[in-house]
């Protein structure tokens, strides 16, 4: 099922829509946010001079430091008193990232939310579990607006105690899982220890996953824990932009469909800021076309994919973008080489003689970069024959060096040892911050 | 018989967890070998009740498991282990490890062998060699 008419305009369609709404916009936020009319007149660019799409390209780009700059409601092209919701970032260091709603902005966003949901399997008769954190977190609240909006049933179970959410899921039959894919796969461990089948003692259809990075692998494991009927569908989201709802997976899981008619996506090479041609990976810079309270122009999100426009087998003809790869700033440069956490993440869960958690570690000893990566033994595969573990080791370090070109220390935990997120994962330490 | 293998992680303190969760359960070590990669050991035990001890270690978190192995009593004579050594290596069996059994006055060790019901055949054919039954080692 399609929720919108906007998911099958025709390319000269949609490019209309947006080109009218880019226009507005750009008057708009010249008009109304300081910051914004500041920068323009800085580049000496008027507001009349941006026609068309591809002078999109001569405004200049909005980052994470525009909002702490600005902090809280610089960034605003409302008054307070229009403001109908305030959400913000955890930040885990200094000011939380503020991002505010007019009652528009609200309704854009479940009905942004309602397409994607929908192009990822929701139905109206699902019961949808919320595993997202409420609270200030954009993710909780975006799901529930837009699963609401479809008609389904919502469980706002938040996040935290998991055995909970095991019996909640059980008894009051939850259909769809809205969750971090690595606390889908945790719920499901947790089943089974528990000695629940997630097959058939749990009755999920759908999982809309989001707010942490999926890789392949990573879904497999999914449809290995609650069976191969699972439709496992993620999305894209950040809070700067609206929250869920930017971009999805339709159940043919070719590439995630935009909400075009609201946002322009662009891909440019993060270090020139050059505008990339599509189907070529670069970073994502994404503009809000409609948002009253917080009109975003080429806001840099630091996730490293790319668009294609080619129309899907959905029926759908928005543009997708590629599942990430990763973000510009968790890119991790190991004795020269440019690594991903996603792509270790993707030898590790090809690897069936491990479980899916791990922890990668970087330090530098003799003026070299050590990568260290800790992985536990899937439960059936622990063996008292040590050849047998050096082998798994062997046979982990060989894949890694195809994928990253790098050797890396593997070292290998009993299961169930490694530590569990229920949020974001933070299986990243470097420890090399500070030297040089 | 059952040997009880534990996976430790070079972790401080961990060793002596599995021996403290081992005693509080009224579960008696009969023998022990520690085998050490560098990054993992691999703690090798036969132990009273070895279904028992896998069961409050699981609980405990660590990754416990029981491993056929066999026990063989040797007559206390020169060069005995070499020959039990010999004798399987000549038919093609390998010793994936070997551990000694504190019997009294004979000597005994543990072995795993790559075909454990063929070492314990020939080492039977033999004659100098006697099979030690599980019940008689869990409560040595
Ligand atoms: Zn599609």
């Amino acid at each position: 099922m399609i929720w919108a008419k906007e998911e099958t305009l025709s390319r000269e369609e949609i490019e209309r829509i947006q080109t009218e709404r880019l226009v507005k916009l750009v008057h708009y936020v010249y008009d109304n946010v300081e910051p914004y009319r500041k920068k323009m007149d800085d580049a000496g660019i008027k507001p009349d001079d941006i026609k068309t799409l591809d002078d999109l390209k001569r405004l200049p780009f909005t980052t994470k430091q525009d909002f702490r700059d600005n902090y809280p409601f610089g960034l605003f092209a409302v008054d307070k008193s229009k403001l109908a919701r305030i959400h913000a970032s955890s930040g885990t260091t200094g000011k939380p990232t503020v991002v505010g709603y007019t009652k528009k902005d609200l309704e854009t966003w479940a009905e942004c939310v309602a397409r994607l949901a929908v192009a990822g399997g929701a139905q109206a008769d699902d019961v949808c579990q919320i595993c997202f954190g409420y609270g200030m977190f954009t993710g909780a609240l975006g799901l529930h607006k837009g699963l609401e909006r479809v008609g389904a049933c919502i469980i706002p179970s938040s996040t935290g105690n998991t055995e909970k959410q095991i019996m909640y899921m059980k008894d009051y039959g939850s259909t769809l899982l809205v969750a971090t894919p690595s606390y889908a796969l945790r719920i499901g461990e947790v089943a089974t220890q528990l000695g629940l089948n997630p097959r058939t003692d749990l009755g999920l259809r759908t999982a809309l996953v989001g707010s942490e990075l999926m890789t392949e692998p990573m879904r497999e494991e999914m449809k290995k824990l609650y069976g191969d009927k699972l439709c496992v569908t993620q999305n894209y989201g950040m809070s700067e932009l609206m929250g869920p709802g930017i971009s999805g997976e339709c159940t043919e899981l070719c590439g995630m469909h935009i909400n075009e008619d609201h946002f322009i996506c662009e891909i440019i090479d993060p270090e020139t800021g050059e505008v990339l041609p599509a189907g070529e990976k670069g970073e994502l810079v994404v503009t809000c076309l409609t948002k009253e309270a917080l009109p975003l122009i080429r806001y840099r999100t630091r996730d490293i994919t790319k668009i294609f426009y080619e129309p899907c087998k959905c029926g759908r003809t928005t543009a997708r973008m590629d599942i990430l790869d990763g973000r510009t700033d968790d890119m991790l440069k190991i004795r020269g080489v440019n690594v991903f956490p996603s792509q270790i993440e993707e030898v590790l869960l090809r690897t069936e003689e491990i479980g899916p958690h791990y922890e990668i570690i970087v330090d530098r000893k003799d003026h070299s970069d050590i990568l260290t990566i800790k992985v536990e033994l899937a439960p059936d595969k622990m063996t008292d024959d040590v050849a047998e573990l050096e082998k798994i080791k062997a046979k982990l370090k060989s894949s890694l060096r195809t994928m990253l070109g790098l050797d890396a220390k593997i070292v290998l935990e009993s299961p169930h040892t490694l530590k569990r997120f229920e949020g974001k994962a933070k299986r990243v330490t470097d420890n090399r911050k500070g030297l040089t | 018989m059952k040997q009880l293998t534990v996976f430790i992680e070079n972790r401080i303190g961990r060793l002596e967890q599995v021996t403290e969760i081992l005693s509080q359960n009224g579960i008696n070590i009969v023998c022990l070998s520690l085998s050490d990669t560098g990054e993992y050991g691999m703690l090798r035990m036969i132990v009273s009740q070895p279904a028992q001890a896998v069961e409050v270690l699981g609980d405990a978190g660590f990754s416990a498991m029981l491993t056929d192995v066999t026990a063989i009593k040797l007559v206390h004579h020169f060069g005995m282990l070499n020959k039990l050594s010999k004798l399987l290596s000549d038919n093609g069996i390998d010793i994936k490890y070997m551990y000694a059994l504190n019997s009294g006055a004979d000597a005994a060790v543990v072995i795993k062998t790559s075909d454990d019901a063929k070492s314990e055949q020939l080492l039977l054919e033999a004659g100098q060699f006697s099979v030690l039954s599980a019940s008689e080692v869990y409560n040595m």
